[in-house]
């Protein structure tokens, strides 16, 4: 509609009528509705309008309205051997704002989702500190709170589509993220009681789980933004998020967020245990592999239309949306094409900027009802700009596995729907 | 980034940034007592800190190895159906499709032992010794052609052996190599000249049906649209669980947590399928080794075969004792030592018929 200002100030009537005959494809979108005579949805006294429905504490906790049924979490299950060890989606082509819903935020566990009760829960600092200390759950609820909004990105997000197009839905390309408000305590002020020795340089952390999932982190990064984190979105965070206390990294990969956490050892080196060398490496095309590829680089998505979320009301206003995120700070700005790339148009960044947290945008668009290729390319506030499929595969081959954060591009068809592709 | 690097690489500014940790203490918590830190603090690193002492045999390795990890793994670390290979990939790397494993690619030995010991086997982890530990990474290199078959590991040798792609590896050069690149003026007009399509998603088609996630590879290309607005059951439904007369419902669902230590290997419920494990459905009743499609031992085929069949006696024999039960059947599984898990598991297992 922002491409309309001739119908700026005409009642909303007139426009549905078509006045402005530039909007014709539109205005035969927008009436089709109502084109067979009155709406017996408002004509007729409905069931709900006249009975009653469910008293406080049908559902003491709630859960979705079933018509929503379809908007959750869902793995491939081809690219594991087991749901025990393995990975699921979140349903991002559903879900708008920024805030993901802790019940369908992605899940991955290396050996299953514990039960841990707080009352069970103890952490240990050990290693290279003045005293080595172990914290009750209660321990932790007497220090100092924050709270800070922060995604948390899967390495792998993105992965199965280096070589080519693979999976068909934003959920399944770009869903091992999610972003929510957690509530902790700054690890700093664990390691302080504990109090470091000059000699330590590293921290390694490691869960109660069976997997253990130990990942080695410098202190620095430790000392700076790390919180240990109890709560998500104002409540007890999942059992699959890492009930009771999980750790948060914020703008690093997903798989150093240690859930269940129990232990902070303070070394002087890296473990380099097998989260840190057999995976979470980054091959590259020479057969060299990176290693310690922590931050997430600048990235976005269009998450809607795409192919889980065909365009079904015909020609006209057509809301283009999606997410951006940077490892590296806050999105200054994202810009979409509707046509593989030749032009860009700057989207609307919805207000609430978080740093390393994600970032919704908009694009009003009057769709003529013609193929689209559609991108979104983030932009973030050291000025780095997302890059496209070919120029990522230049520098890093197509043997990465992680930290794919290329230009996704969707192929809208006439009849709405879309496609996972790839352009030139 | 820099700093971090900076931080990583050199030492000098470490000592400077950690000078606020030495700041005022709340004074919460209470001190970690010596057996509590022994307990946790078991990782190893690869100069060999927190190596236990101990020694093990290739020999042995394989024993251990073939009870502990082959179900999943392979006899030689090649892998059963999905699950990871541990051996082979050698100077692969470079191709479109490297293999991975503890030979071709970890860099340290010490990650291997590290991990055996914390996380594996796969749901019966921290059971293993430490000399099966070192006997078990001993076999593992020997799979991978880099030990003889009378070689011995030990706290003592560990950190003469060098894995073939310990130099394989360069520290994040992302700052470098990309930043400088990809921090640019972005083009808005006139961008490129044309634009065609690439590669399609549909070609491949892995996209799982929202209907059915488990039939997800060979189907032609559904249309997007219709496959995914219509309701599809949320994907955590439990599969209905018919109680048979008899069954301790209390029981069964006390068995339904004792099955956690199972389900790596066993499903059961509807559409359940053999696994690394036979299916369990119905197998109370059934004769030993007569799930179809399932490639049993040959000692559970003769179990079978001489008249074993699975009720809440046998099973609950077998499950105290799997090898003792039936020698050298496959199962890589401790067993249940609590006579009350067992009870609880079988009457979990009764409520799955055929
Ligand atoms: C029930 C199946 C199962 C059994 C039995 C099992 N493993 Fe595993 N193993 C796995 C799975 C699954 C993974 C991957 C886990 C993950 O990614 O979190 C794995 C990973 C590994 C890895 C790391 C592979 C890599 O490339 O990163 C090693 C090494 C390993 N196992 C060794 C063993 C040994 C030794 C044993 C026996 C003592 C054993 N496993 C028993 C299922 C099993
Ligand atoms: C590490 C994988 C693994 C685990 C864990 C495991 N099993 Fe098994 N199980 C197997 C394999 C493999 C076989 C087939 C053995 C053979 O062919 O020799 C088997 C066989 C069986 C059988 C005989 C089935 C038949 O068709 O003859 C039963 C019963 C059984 N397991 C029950 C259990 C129960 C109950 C648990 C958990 C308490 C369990 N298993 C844990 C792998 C496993």
């Amino acid at each position: 509609m922002t491409d309309e200002p001739e119908t700026k100030g005409t009642s909303r009537r007139a426009f549905l009528r078509g006045t402005a005959a530039a909007s014709a494809g539109l205005v035969a979108a927008a009436t089709s509705v109502r084109a067979e005579g009155a709406d017996p949805l408002i004509t007729e006294i409905q069931p709900w309008a006249q009975g009653f429905g469910d008293g406080v504490d049908a559902t003491p906790y709630g859960l979705p309205i079933k018509f929503e049924s379809d908007v959750v979490r869902r793995n491939v299950s081809w690219l594991t051997a087991d749901v025990i060890s393995s990975i699921n989606f979140t349903p991002i082509h559903a879900l708008d704002g920024t805030i993901t819903p802790q019940g369908c935020a992605f899940e991955r566990h290396h050996s299953g989702a514990i039960e841990l009760s707080k009352d069970d829960y103890r952490l240990m600092i050990n290693g290279l500190v003045d005293t080595p200390l172990v914290f009750t759950y209660a321990d932790l609820e007497r220090f100092p709170r924050e709270s800070h909004v922060y995604f948390l990105e899967c390495a792998a997000n993105t992965g199965m589509e280096w070589a080519g197009s693979q999976l068909n839905g934003s959920q399944f390309t770009h869903g091992m993220i999610h972003n929510m408000e957690y509530t902790g305590i700054p690890l700093r002020l664990l390691l302080e009681e504990a109090g470091v020795k000059p000699e330590g340089k590293w921290i390694f952390v490691e869960g109660a789980d069976a997997s253990s999932n130990g990942r080695s982190i410098p202190l620095e990064k430790a000392l700076d933004d790390c919180l240990v984190a109890f709560k998500a979105n104002g409540e007890a965070l999942r059992k699959e998020h890492g009930y009771p206390v999980r750790l948060c990294v914020p703008g690093w990969e997903g798989n150093m967020w240690v859930k269940w956490l129990r232990r902070v050892e303070v070394t002087e080196n890296a473990v380099e245990s097998r989260e840190e060398t057999s995976k979470y490496t980054d091959t590259l095309e020479n057969g060299t592999s990176r290693k310690w590829t922590w931050v997430m680089d600048a990235k976005s998505v269009i998450t809607a239309p795409s192919p889980q979320a065909p365009i079904t009301h015909g020609p006209g206003p057509l809301v283009i949306t999606g997410l951006a995120w940077s490892g590296r700070g806050t999105i200054s700005r994202v810009d979409v094409t509707v046509d593989g790339g030749k032009t860009w148009k700057t989207a609307r960044l919805a207000p609430h900027s978080h740093d390393k947290a994600l970032h919704r945008f908009y694009l009003d668009h009057l769709w003529d009802g013609s193929e689209m290729l559609i991108q979104s390319r983030a932009v973030d506030s050291t000025g780095y700009v997302q890059p496209t499929k070919t120029e990522l595969r230049q520098v890093r081959g197509v043997n990465s596995v992680y930290h794919n954060n290329c230009i996704q591009t969707w192929w809208v068809k006439s009849t709405g729907e879309a496609e996972n592709v790839e352009v030139s | 980034m820099s700093k971090f690097r900076n931080l990583v690489i050199g030492t000098a500014l470490i000592s400077a940034m950690a000078a606020p940790v030495w700041a005022e203490k709340i004074g919460l918590g209470r001190p970690a007592l010596p057996e509590e830190i022994a307990a946790w603090n078991r990782d190893v690193s690869p100069d060999g800190t927190g190596l236990p002492e101990g020694s093990g045999d290739v020999l042995t390795g394989e024993d251990l190895f073939s009870a502990n990890c082959a179900s999943c793994h392979g006899e030689f670390g090649e892998g059963v159906g999905n699950w990871p290979k541990l051996a082979g990939g050698k100077d692969t790397l470079a191709d479109d499709d490297p293999l991975k494993t503890v030979g071709s690619y970890w860099p340290h030995l010490s990650t291997t032992f590290d991990y055996v010991q914390r996380s594996m086997p796969f749901g019966n982890a921290q059971s293993l010794s430490p000399d099966e530990v070192y006997a078990i990474v001993a076999y593992v290199l020997y799979n991978n052609d880099l030990v003889d078959e009378d070689f011995v590991l030990s706290k003592e040798n560990f950190a003469e052996v060098v894995l073939p792609n310990a130099g394989g590896f360069i520290v994040d050069d992302r700052e470098t190599t990309e930043l400088p690149i990809f921090t640019r003026e972005p083009c808005m007009e006139n961008c490129k000249q044309t634009v065609e399509i690439t590669a399609h998603a549909s070609v491949l088609d892995v996209t799982p049906d929202v209907q059915d996630d488990t039939a997800v590879v060979a189907e032609p290309a559904a249309e997007p649209a219709a496959t995914e607005t219509a309701v599809a059951e949320p994907a955590t439904a439990e599969p209905a669980v018919e109680e048979p007369a008899g069954v301790d419902p209390a029981l069964a669902a006390a068995g339904e947590k004792v099955f956690k230590k199972c389900a790596a290997c066993h499903k059961v419920g509807e559409g359940a399928k053999n696994a690394s494990g036979p299916v369990l459905n119905g197998v109370l009743g059934r004769v030993a080794g007569a799930a179809e499609g399932f490639k049993y031992s040959s000692a559970m085929a003769e179990a079978g075969a001489n008249g074993t069949v699975w009720d809440a006696a046998t099973i609950d024999a077998y499950l105290a004792d799997p090898k003792g039960f039936i020698p050298k059947n496959k199962m890589s599984f401790a067993g249940l030592k609590k006579p009350e898990d067992r009870a609880a598991v079988i009457a979990y297992l009764a409520g799955f018929a055929q």
